[in-house]
């Protein structure tokens, strides 16, 4: 046991030790590209940790992640199209509205189980991409252009490619050490075992709703900041970032990373991107390498990246 | 004394055309072992079902030390002293045996909108996850994930749990199915320690045991309660003979 927690541990190390020197990789080998993809990838790798939340601690398979992205971006958009360039009003707006959305979706959508539940998460991101589709002020379907990167007073100026990248990964490791601080306490243990047996917590005496709609909302708050960095690393924001594919990669990254583990989203992340971009690099139809390699892991690697490395050792 | 601590009244409950609570009315006094018999499909687990709240009566009233709770949702009932165990195991089986038990106790100590504080060191969930384990039999096991733990040993880890509820009654849904001879015995005596602090009804096939435990039986035949008393009127008792008899359902030792 102890053996095999260990090479994950290694290979987590690994990982994070590479995600805080990169910059520095960059700035000796003049390779500006690396950073920019890596920014991408710890921001995504942000919201894949909060969809984990949820579903991999909480059991809650929502495939309408990506419209907290959406969210998170367009509360940046449109206050800066409306001249409020200050991160310290840009963010906390796109973290409210997000929790919000994540509070009136999750009401509705934890009254259905399994495959409604699924269903249900879809429409409602769905519903949000096609009104920021119908939002003609702020582009409609072209998407929103943000001429000014959220503002922080001289503390921190995004448009650095390398604050941007720190503030991005100071962001993801801040919430995962909030997600492991979070499944350990009280409320995680009450959510993890509604995971594990609805009825049993019934009848202990927990209310199974309230825990998981808590859960869902603080969940949707974080991938609502994954949401406002994204915007700004991209400078744009656009409806396609709510497309359903997008709640699929997500969904992807945890699958592939390892649910229900700590570090497992962020490891699925940056593998599924990097093959991503290294795939499409070598042809055109990447898919077709792409799905069946995915496939693969999810067939033989049960619980993921993190399953096999747990595996390693034992055997 | 005004109310029994456990009142039903002419409960209701059909499934489509078939009546599977008719009309029971049954108390159960301060540390009463209340016990329920009656041949398989005689509708035992749909009565502990709507006492637990996780099935709604169709007409009726169950009554918790004089309060209505017939339509309480079933963690409501927790929180005022109503505890069951399960005739099938229903345990968290990815937890360990103390997590489990933590839990139950946490629900009853205070509230768990605490996000930060790790709650594997809390000690007063601990100690009170530790007694209610060392109070079945399974203080040495705290740190085994259910589902590697015996039969035997989880049927007694669900009773660890009802009792870290802390609960003025224990719905107890066939504590011994599937347990052998020493297993059951333990479980009996167990159960008779209990008998003097809380409440208990007991559902069981293991007649052995429940003439043993039982300060009054109820016969429960067809959804209808056909006979009460207490045991020695019971096994006396013509209709419980013939009922029993007639249905082809003998009664063994061990369901």
């Amino acid at each position: 046991m102890n053996a095999s927690l260990n090479v994950r541990n290694v290979v987590t190390g690994l990982v994070v030790a590479g995600l805080v020197l990169l910059p520095v990789y960059s700035a000796l080998s003049g390779n500006v590209f690396v950073l920019t993809l890596f920014t991408r990838i710890v921001i995504l790798a942000l919201a894949a940790a909060s969809l984990n939340l949820i579903m991999g601690y909480g059991g809650m398979m929502s495939f309408g992640h990506a419209a907290y992205l959406g969210i998170g971006g367009y509360a940046v958009g449109m206050l800066a199209q409306e001249g409020i360039g200050s991160g310290f009003v840009q963010l906390p707006v796109a973290l409210a509205a997000s929790a919000l959305f994540a509070l009136v979706i999750g009401a509705l959508s934890l009254r259905t189980r399994g495959v409604y539940f699924i269903m249900i998460t879809l429409a409602f991101a769905q519903m949000a991409y096609y009104v920021a589709s119908g939002l003609a002020r702020y582009g409609g379907d072209d998407g929103l252009t943000i001429y000014k990167r959220s503002d922080f007073a001289g503390l921190l100026n995004l448009s650095n490619r390398v604050q941007f990248y720190y503030l991005c990964l100071a962001c993801l490791l801040g919430v995962v050490f909030l997600i492991w601080r979070i499944v350990n306490s009280r409320f995680g243990l009450v959510v993890q075992g509604l995971r594990s047996n609805e009825q049993r917590m019934q009848a202990i005496g927990f209310p199974a709703k309230r825990y998981r709609l808590v859960c869902f909302v603080i969940a949707g708050t974080m991938c609502g900041l994954a949401g406002a960095l994204l915007a700004n690393n991209t400078d744009f924001v656009s409806p396609a970032v709510m497309y359903w594919t997008r709640s699929g990669d997500l969904m992807v990254m945890v699958i592939l990373g390892g649910m229900g583990t700590l570090f497992g989203p962020v490891i699925g992340a940056v593998v599924y991107l990097l093959l991503e971009e290294f795939l499409s690099q070598l042809t055109e139809y990447w898919a077709i390498i792409m799905g069946p390699l995915l496939l693969l892991i999810v067939l033989f690697g049960r619980g993921g990246i993190m399953g096999l490395l747990g595996r390693l050792k034992r055997g | 004394m005004a109310d029994p601590l456990l009142r039903v009244d002419n409960l209701v409950r059909r499934f489509g055309g078939i009546v599977a609570t008719d009309h029971v009315s049954l108390d159960v006094g301060d540390r009463e072992i209340h016990a329920i018999i009656g041949p398989n499909g005689a509708g035992k687990t749909t009565l502990i079902s709507q006492l637990t709240g996780h099935l709604v009566p169709h007409g009726g009233t169950i009554r918790l030390a004089g309060r209505d709770i017939s339509r309480l949702p079933a963690w409501r009932r927790s929180a005022l002293g109503l505890a069951r165990s399960f005739q099938i195991t229903s345990l968290l089986s990815d937890f360990t045996a103390a997590d489990n038990v933590a839990l139950a106790a946490q629900a009853h100590h205070g509230h768990s909108f605490r996000f930060l504080a790790n709650a594997r060191k809390e000690k007063g969930l601990r100690d009170a996850a530790h007694a209610a384990l060392e109070r079945v039999g399974l203080a040495s096991r705290a740190d085994v994930p259910v589902a590697r733990l015996s039969h035997g040993e989880q049927r007694e880890l669900e009773l660890a749990v009802a009792l870290a509820t802390r609960p003025q009654i224990l719905l107890l849904d066939e504590p011994m199915a599937g347990l052998g001879a020493t297993e059951s015995a333990r479980m009996v005596k167990l159960l008779g320690d209990l008998r003097r602090e809380v409440s208990i009804v007991l559902v069981e096939h293991d007649m052995e045991a429940v003439f043993a435990l039982a300060d009054r039986i109820s016969v429960l035949v067809y959804g209808r309660i056909i006979a009460s008393g207490v045991p020695d009127a019971i096994r006396q008792n013509d209709e419980v003979k013939r009922a029993y008899l007639g249905d082809q359902h003998v009664v063994t030792r061990n369901g």
